[in-house]
């Protein structure tokens, strides 16, 4: 087992060295003639208008936390899903199944009242 | 552990990651290629080295080098280390996904059990959602060091987007838990066997459907890519130059890749080849390279010829003369395979390592093909579907694939409690 572990750190450690790889031979070989112009933000040649920090709808927010809460459903849900095949075969899996529909129903309930109330629409 | 087990570690991971990196530039070109065919264009085919075009397979690499040697324009004021580190951090996301996928079946060499992958994760699905979610804090901190409006809210897009899909991705994943009981991309894929009705697309349709649609907002694809919107929209990248930002596109092709190898993993079998399982392939190893070699022979020399007879003097320079540099080689590889028939056929046909090779070349190939099958329903829908209107994206992922994938689960735990 050590061993497999061994070789998806060396994985992670060549995908990290590649990526700075890139990016730091990028930064090295690309040219550099930059006017002071040119390293303004982007806003289609105007000078900055807006400030990059500003208010921000509160939607991006709402979904925010809703990600959080169905997240940790999804994770909750796997340990559920491991019990679930070892019982089912044991003969008591209703019970399990039970739980599943009472748990997921308390979220889906959730889920319509946030629609309900609006926080899953968007403007067009 | 010693030397020879960190070794064959470092093997595993260096071939898997240069099996993703090498698939990137051929993913690249079947785009641009599809392209130009279903535009009724011929696409890339200009650009070579010493006469080779290879389908334009070539300009990929000049695009690459272009990239490399263009300018980096880099805003005032913004946070340093955090650009550079938003590209890298996408790129990683992207690729170091790959660990849990496997690429071959499980072979038998000298008594010992041997699979091309990284590593047999038990945790292999939760390992795949968890590192390919981190691509979410590269998309933030793109956007928001750029030091820009315009950005910051193109990063904002980007970022509800990718969470809102990551839930349906999650719950499809979970319903597959329950039919295969392993959270092991390499144990699901065995458990579908070789026959085709029990792989997971047809026996998972629903959760195969959220699973698509997820992975194509994930790797923002149309319809869904409004995190970055090639050319109209102006999203998190929009500071970003040369290869820096060439870096986002390289993160989504191996998102592309990576996905692609794992729905083929999860959703058709992985290694599996319809009604030929392992053991049938292992057993009659012998036959298939008996009959597999004149077949390869001969496709050779027919190809090669084809390909030597299109010598046309047209550009006037090397180009003109690669037809006969690729189809000669071919030609006469095929003669010379056909002739080491008679006298070498027998002796490498008895090896006692023909089922290991033979079922290990099936397995990979199959994997191989239908990553990049799937793959290329992923560029066929790019030039067939229009892009979707941002409430459109918000409520499709959460008022339909997200009630969808809670459904499939209990309908899924409902079938399997009154199968037993």
């Amino acid at each position: 087992m050590g061993q497999e572990f061994l070789a998806v750190i060396i994985l992670l450690i060549i995908a990290a060295l590649t990526a700075v790889g890139i990016v730091a031979a990028s930064a090295l070989i690309g040219r550099r003639v930059s006017p002071e112009e040119r390293n303004i933000p982007y806003e289609c040649g105007l000078d900055p208008a807006s400030r990059p920090f500003g208010r921000f709808p509160i939607k991006f927010f709402l979904v925010g936390v809703l990600f959080l809460i169905f997240d940790v459903e999804v994770v909750f849900l796997i340990p559920w899903a491991a019990a679930f095949r070892g019982s089912a075969s044991l003969g008591n899996g209703a019970v399990l199944a039970v739980e599943l529909v009472v748990f997921v129903s308390l979220l889906a309930l959730a889920l319509v009242f946030a629609w309900a109330r609006g926080a899953l629409e968007w403007e067009r | 552990m010693n030397a020879m087990d960190i070794s064959i570690a470092a093997a595993r991971a260096v071939v898997i990651f240069g099996l993703v990196l090498s698939l990137i530039p051929v993913l690249i070109w079947m785009e641009r290629k599809g392209a130009a065919y279903i535009q009724d264009r011929r696409g890339p085919n200009r650009a070579h080295i010493l006469g080779f075009r290879l389908g334009g397979l070539v300009h990929m690499l000049a695009d690459a080098l272009k990239l490399l040697t263009k300018e980096e324009v880099t805003a005032a004021g913004v946070m340093k280390p955090l650009v550079f580190l938003a590209p890298a951090l996408a790129f990683f996301a992207a690729t170091a996904t790959v660990a849990a996928v496997p690429f071959s079946g499980p072979i038998s060499v000298a008594g010992q059990t041997l699979t091309l992958e990284v590593a047999n994760m038990k945790a292999g699905l939760v390992y795949v959602l968890a590192i390919s979610s981190l691509g979410a804090y590269a998309l933030l901190l793109a956007g928001v060091t750029s030091q820009t409006s315009y950005s910051f809210l193109g990063a904002m897009r980007a970022a509800s987007q990718f969470i809102s899909y990551e839930l349906a991705l999650g719950m499809a994943a979970l319903a597959l838990f329950l039919v295969a009981g392993s959270l092991s991309l390499t144990d699901i894929a065995a458990d579908q066997g070789a026959v085709l009705w029990r792989w997971n697309a047809f026996r998972q349709p629903l959760a195969f459907l959220i699973f698509m649609a997820a992975l194509f907002a994930e790797a923002s694809r149309l319809p869904f890519d409004l995190p970055e919107g090639d050319s109209e929209i102006v999203g998190y990248h929009v500071e970003y130059s040369s290869m820096r930002f060439a870096m986002f596109f390289m993160a989504e092709y191996a998102h592309i890749i990576v996905g692609s190898a794992v729905v083929a993993a999860l959703f058709f079998g992985g290694w599996n080849i319809p009604f030929a399982d392992q053991g049938l392939i292992a057993a009659n190893a012998e036959r298939i390279a008996a009959v597999a070699w004149p077949i390869a022979a001969v496709v050779l020399m027919l190809a090669g010829a084809s390909i030597a007879q299109r010598f046309k003097k047209r550009f006037g320079d090397l180009r003109d003369y690669e037809p006969v540099m690729i189809g000669l080689p071919m030609m006469i590889a095929g003669v010379t395979l056909a002739i080491l028939y008679a006298p070498l056929g027998d002796v490498i046909l008895s090896t006692r390592w023909l089922p290991a090779a033979v079922t290990f070349v099936l397995g990979f190939t199959a994997v191989l093909a239908k990553t990049l099958l799937i793959a290329s329903v992923f560029v066929w829908v790019r030039w067939t579907l229009p892009r979707f209107r941002y409430d459109q994206v918000m409520a499709f992922g959460w008022k339909i694939l997200l009630p969808a994938g809670m459904l499939n689960l209990v309908v899924t735990a409902a079938i399997m409690l009154y199968l037993g």
